[in-house]
């Protein structure tokens, strides 16, 4: 009797995960698969057709938006690690006493609202902002000149709100590193710089390749920024799910997308995981 | 299992011969804590000869490790010089002193195969790649971790990440290998055969080994020289026969094994040595190597196996050595000998190592009157 309990035990401590899954994530999932296969019109209700059509009409219809996406999360994830390896890396080296004060103050913009702090970008960067409107009365820069509305507004925008989700995973992975690993490279005749290519940045790796799931996926997926910070110019396929389910009702096309958008990002995953898995990256970088 | 051929591995012969290997000049250690300086190795002059096998003895905080650092260029020194080899390496960086160490916890690199590791070191020299894998070859068979090259150090034993660590040191041919407490994460067993197959190693290879501890024993039983460290001082610094039989300080004959220790007043001196009386009968006799007068104040040490316990007999007066009554608080069988704990008449409580040559039989009992006598050179001034 006890041995059934202590068998099952494990499966009772996974019940609530797993129900809140099925309910939240299964089934919406199936939902939105067959809702992408219907059609209809909001008036007149859907139908299951099987329609499949959707799919391609909405791909040749929006391919740019995909693509822009993709490019934008890409160098966003690229720009994440440039930014946070140096903030983590200091924190966890030369933070001393003060770790936790500095890692608070990176998740500091986090007690803001998401859509709140990238509205307040929108003031800072807008032509008649604090930052332009003095730069153009010194000369500096010309009456043409725009920040908002251009990619770079809506990447920086990505930057400024994932930061913390690339920080932590390599903070984390930093902070891991013994400090006499580091000291036994240095023992060897490494110099500061090979110490960090050959043993903190290939131990620091993981951290990298976890920052970069956390941020690369929800980033190209973004529907806030570029509507906040972006113009015509710069939509992103999250802007138009969103729009094809709100202000258009077209239920199909807006699933549809959501469903190529998340396909194109688990390959991508996938394949990034499979030519970088951690074991390999620490491979690579030990060649 | 070892070949005799090592040539690669054993020290190069030093530029400046008939200087020490490692040497300090006046050097001072002091740590800024909560805006107080804090010293933690005080005015040190230090010389480690080429080839010894060197021990820095001390408890926790004594600034033996600090010591070591400073040798490594882990830390620098606040005032003093360090010199390797007669050249002045004061402010050099660790990666450019031709020392290597090993770490108490290892510290292998975890993303690097066993080969990887022991490579490291070399690499970084821009030695030719076949030189490199000929000399991890053999440093790898002195170390008995032939066919190990492939593991991961998460792959293997405590035992074998320590053999690791001390053929990634050996392999770059070190003026000296510092060793800071590399048993301590082991267990008894393979502690003990480590410390023989360290002996053996250093032997083999000829390096200075500088080897911090804070075990007493494995100081003694491994080392040419001991420097016991107390409180960022050098207490004691000599052979290990030297400092158990001759402790310089009370500090140095508590630290090293067990020591007795007694203090009185001089009563009389004779003849070099010096009586302590304590009752008419009971008096402490001791070798007085510097002068001595009446009323001068000492403390003596006495090693536990050198005193004999009589049970209720009164000891022959005669002897004209050192003589103690007392009553037996604790007895403690050990199979080859029995541990006595005695109250004395001379204030202190005494621990007295009884070898159980004859037969067990006239064991003493708790609170048994006991007289302990030794003779007078197993008495040690100490401090003197």
């Amino acid at each position: 009797m006890n041995r059934v309990k202590r068998q099952i035990a494990p499966y009772l401590l996974v019940l609530p995960g797993g129900i809140w899954l099925l309910i939240f994530f299964a089934v919406p999932m199936v939902a939105m698969l067959s809702l992408s296969l219907q059609e209809g019109d909001i008036v007149h209700g859907y139908q299951f057709t099987g329609h499949w059509q959707t799919y391609t009409e909405a791909i040749s219809a929006y391919q740019t938006q995909i693509y822009r996406s993709l490019i934008y999360g890409a160098i966003t994830t690229i720009v994440l690690i440039a930014m946070a390896f140096p903030i983590a890396f200091w924190i966890a080296f030369y933070g001393g006493r003060r770790k936790s004060t500095y890692l608070f103050l990176v998740l500091l913009p986090f007690f803001v609202s998401f859509v709140l702090r990238t509205i307040s970008w929108r003031q800072i960067l807008t032509d008649e902002g604090p930052l332009l409107s003095p730069l153009r009365d010194a000369g500096l820069i010309g009456q043409s000149f725009h920040i908002l509305g251009t990619p770079f507004a809506v990447i920086g925008g990505l930057v400024y709100n994932f930061l913390p989700f690339m920080v932590l995973p390599i903070y984390v992975a930093l902070e891991r590193i013994d400090p006499r690993v580091v000291e036994a490279a240095r023992d060897l005749y490494a110099n500061p710089i090979t110490t960090f290519r050959r043993v903190i940045f290939p131990l620091a790796l993981p951290g990298v390749f976890a920052g970069v799931l956390m941020t690369f996926v929800p980033a190209s997926s973004d529907f806030v920024n570029s509507e906040v910070l972006g113009s015509s110019d710069t939509t992103m396929i999250g802007q138009v799910i969103q729009a094809q389910f709100l202000d258009n009702s077209d239920y199909p096309t807006a699933s549809a997308l959501s469903f190529v958008l998340m396909l194109v990002l688990l390959i991508g995953v996938f394949t990034y995981a499979r030519i970088l898995g951690t074991e390999d990256v620490m491979k690579v970088a030990a060649r | 299992m070892t070949t005799p051929q090592h040539s690669a591995v054993r020290a190069r012969t030093s530029p400046a011969a008939g200087a020490p290997a490692i040497e300090f000049v006046g050097v001072n250690k002091n740590y800024l804590s909560h805006g107080e300086t804090v010293p933690a190795v005080k005015r040190t002059d230090l010389a480690i000869a080429q080839g010894e096998f060197f021990s820095l003895l001390g408890p926790s905080g004594c600034g033996k490790t600090t010591t070591m650092r400073m040798i490594a260029g882990f830390e620098e020194p606040t005032a003093g010089k360090v010199y390797l080899d007669g050249e002045d390496v004061t402010g050099v960086s660790a990666n450019k002193r031709d020392v290597n160490m090993v770490f108490q916890s290892y510290a292998l690199f975890p993303h690097l195969n066993t080969h990887q590791n022991v490579a490291f070191g070399l690499e970084r020299k821009k030695v030719a790649k076949s030189e490199i894998n000929r000399r991890v070859g053999e440093i790898l068979e002195i170390v008995s971790l032939t066919g190990m090259e492939k593991r991961s150090p998460k792959e293997m034993s405590g035992g074998q990440q320590q053999r690791v660590a001390l053929a990634r040191a050996l392999v770059n041919r070190p003026r000296a290998l510092l060793l800071d407490e590399p048993l301590g994460a082991l267990d008894l067993k393979l502690r003990q055969q480590m410390q023989i197959e360290l002996k053996r190693i250093q032997r083999e290879v000829g390096i200075t080994f500088v080897y911090v501890t804070h075990d007493q024993g494995e100081a003694l039983t491994m080392s040419d020289r001991i420097a016991v460290m107390n409180a960022g001082v050098i207490e004691q610094l000599g052979s290990p026969r030297q400092i158990y039989e001759r402790p310089a300080s009370r500090f140095v004959a508590g630290f090293i094994g067990t020591s007795n220790i007694v203090e009185g007043h001089v009563d009389r001196v004779e003849g070099g040595l010096a009586l302590l009386s304590y009752t008419t009968q009971d008096r402490v006799v001791v070798p007085a190597g510097s002068p001595v007068r009446q009323g001068d104040k000492l403390e003596v040490s006495i090693r536990p196996e050198k005193i004999d316990l009589h049970r209720g007999v009164p000891p022959v007066q005669s002897t004209g050595g050192s003589v103690l009554s007392g009553t037996v608080t604790e007895v403690v069988y050990h199979g080859t000998s029995t541990n006595y704990t005695v109250a004395t008449a001379a204030g202190a409580d005494f621990t007295v190592f009884d070898q159980n040559a004859s037969n067990a039989d006239d064991l003493a009992d708790r609170g048994d009157r006991v007289y302990l006598t030794w003779a007078p050179q197993h008495s040690y001034l100490i401090g003197d």
